[in-house]
């Protein structure tokens, strides 16, 4: 065992919850837990930030235990320097941006002075150097978002644990703000471990993904392994999402497996492209709505799900899309009829390679 | 022409059933046209409440009232009426706050029973009260003998047996109001600030309370209102010796028998707090405090 980077084993009964996880975080790595709601990622979450002990395990942070039941050792929060960038972000409603982001460093002993004087920086960073008198209340959903992130970094964390840091917003409105977290936590030096349910986000934020299940890894590895490979039928359809490979040079990208795509949101150089298969629209003829990226495929395999159908297109590019089962026979699938592709600009991601 | 559809999935379009029509009177924006038996007997619901302060503003003696209330007499008693109910009130929020702390978050056994316990003074007859305080805390009461005994502390028929009893009664109102709101606030937030390098007391002090002000507030005005207005327990326990437990509403009811106009003046006084007391907790109760 090394001395740095976070080495946990958490294992927690909580209700119908029995987690057991194994998670190793090495210095500058950020890794996702993904998994459906009840599979035990925000309980984790708790435990290494010191908001619930452990029943079974270990957590070693940096080469201090943090909580170890066999041995009575225990920190608590305040002492263990993890921040955490919660779910709905939980700014204090009564203090200004400002002294949100000031509150880590006035706990930790600073004067007032100072600590509101880095967090009006903080806040500059963030581009909300205007915002420093606004209670939060008065600021957007991606405003309230830079704050949080800003409070977490501020009280100088060795672990940034991120708790869905994406709300459900519009598919622009997400785009740009996981685009704006993505820099801001590259600026970040220490460990990040973020919990989400969606696998866009572990994709774009993460260098590394573990898949959790009911309590149980069900999976982990870098993003391209576990899309190239998913082991369950379950992380088959949790990251069953379209991964395709391209160039991009500003608001087209040109993809390896033929075809280009044009994009919402700028991008350059060799990127992955993400698209949700519900996301794919079809058509049995060319569609002259605003989707602009169109295409002709053939059906070459259906997946039936429940209600839904999953089906393998072949075309330029290749494409995965998810339908209703009556629009399935409504478009006469089986057959292999071609039909047409459409999928929104802001309906797709990217990030770098 | 016709668009292609997008193939994707559509809600199911449940088609309208046919009712037949019945005629009524309809029902105007406002709502629903009301029961002349529910307007008859609201109306004498209303004039029960209204009535009385009628009768009180109808008999004031508004050209002497400011005489009525320039006593040396009424002017200790306002005095004292004051101490009493600001001791009560401090008393009730000292006590009270770690009260409502544990009831809320600690799980101990027998919480249910202190938290109905709490309640009692609020639907116990005050005077009931004042009795049962003589006993824990009179002379030969269960605790007074070793008060007296042991630290020379005598309550009976003081001005600390007024303040005692008026904190009885009132200090309900307060940790019931505090009691909710620790209950129901985001205690999300007080985990986020435990993350941020504040330990329980900070915690608690810059981010549980700040949640739970308003209620607080209300809470601290609606104790000191009933502690202003206590009669019953005060009268029976502390009994209404003058610049020592004869506070406003005891001044009022003695005043009564022999001068009927320092009555109403008194009652008047009274009645202006209750006033201004609703009037800047209206919001809270009217329309929440958003």
């Amino acid at each position: 065992m090394t001395d740095t980077g976070l080495h946990a084993e958490v294992g927690v009964r909580l209700g119908l919850l029995d987690l057991a996880l194994d998670l190793d975080v090495a210095a500058g790595e950020t890794v996702a837990l993904l998994g459906p709601n009840g599979s035990g990622k925000t309980t984790a979450l708790r435990c290494l930030a010191g908001l619930l002990p452990v029943d079974t395990g270990r957590i070693d942070l940096d080469g201090e235990t943090l909580d170890d039941p066999a041995t009575g050792a225990w920190v608590v929060p305040e002492q263990r320097r993890v921040s955490v960038m919660f779910q709905d972000y939980l700014l204090f409603p009564h203090l200004s941006a400002l002294d949100n982001v000031a509150f880590g460093m006035r706990r930790s002993g600073m004067s007032k002075g100072a600590a509101r004087k880095a967090a009006g920086a903080w806040l500059d960073r963030m581009g909300l150097g205007s915002h420093a008198s606004a209670r939060p209340a008065a600021l957007s959903g991606g405003q309230a978002q830079r704050v949080a992130l800003a409070r977490a970094l501020a009280a100088e964390p060795r672990l940034l644990l991120l708790d869905e840091p994406l709300p459900a917003l519009d598919a622009g409105t997400r785009v740009e703000m996981r685009h704006d977290l993505r820099e801001h936590l590259a600026a970040f030096t220490g460990l990040r471990v973020l919990v989400t349910h969606d696998p866009v986000d572990a994709f774009a934020l993460a260098d590394r993904v573990v898949v959790l299940e009911a309590g149980r890894v069900v999976q982990q590895g870098t993003i391209p392994e576990i899309a190239a490979e998913p082991r369950s039928r379950y992380v088959a359809e949790l990251v069953g999402v379209n991964l395709l490979r391209g160039e991009a040079d500003g608001a087209t990208v040109d993809l390896d497996a033929g075809g280009s795509l044009t994009l919402a949101e700028p991008a350059h150089g060799a990127v992955w492209v993400l698209v949700r298969p519900a996301a794919v629209a079809l058509y049995r003829t060319r569609p002259d709505g605003s989707p602009r990226n169109t295409w002709q495929a053939t059906p070459a395999g259906l997946d039936l799900r429940d209600d839904r159908v999953r089906v393998r297109l072949v075309g330029a590019p290749p494409i995965i899309a998810e339908v209703t089962s009556a629009a399935a026979s409504a478009l006469d699938l089986e057959s292999g009829t071609p039909v047409w592709v459409a999928v929104k600009a802001t309906e797709i991601d990217t990030y770098p390679v | 022409m016709r668009w292609p559809q997008p193939v994707s999935w559509h809600p199911e379009v449940v088609p309208e059933t046919t009712v037949r029509p019945r005629h009524s009177r309809r029902p105007n924006r406002t709502g629903e046209r009301p029961a002349p038996i529910a307007v008859a007997l609201g109306a004498v619901a209303a004039a029960l409440f209204l009535l009385p302060f009628a009768g009180l503003l109808w008999r004031a003696p508004w050209s002497s009232l400011w005489d009525e209330l320039n006593t040396p007499e009424i002017r200790t008693a306002l005095r004292l009426s004051v101490v009493c109910s600001v001791s009560a009130t401090a008393l009730s929020v000292v006590l009270g706050l770690p009260l409502a702390w544990l009831l809320a978050r600690v799980s101990f056994p027998g919480r249910g029973l202190l938290r109905a316990s709490v309640l009692l003074p609020i639907v116990f007859p005050p005077v009931v009260g004042g009795i049962a305080l003589l006993f824990a805390f009179g002379r030969r009461g269960l605790v007074g003998q070793y008060l007296y005994d042991w630290f020379g502390i005598r309550l009976p028929f003081t001005t600390a047996g007024a303040v005692v009893a008026a904190t009885f009664v009132a200090m309900p109102f307060f940790v019931i109001t505090v009691e909710a709101a620790l209950r129901t606030m985001d205690r999300r937030l007080e985990d986020a600030a435990r993350t941020l390098n504040a330990n329980r007391w900070d915690t608690f002090r810059y981010v549980t309370l700040p949640a739970i002000r308003p209620s607080l507030i209300a809470g601290a005005v609606l104790c000191w209102a009933r502690a202003l207005g206590e009669f019953g327990a005060t009268i029976t326990f502390a009994g209404s010796f003058p610049g020592k437990t004869q506070t406003i509403p005891l001044a009022a009811y003695l005043a009564l028998e022999r001068d009927t106009d320092a009555a109403v003046a008194l009652s008047l006084v009274l009645l202006a707090i209750s006033v201004v007391v609703l009037v800047s907790l209206r919001d809270r109760w009217l329309g929440g405090f958003s």
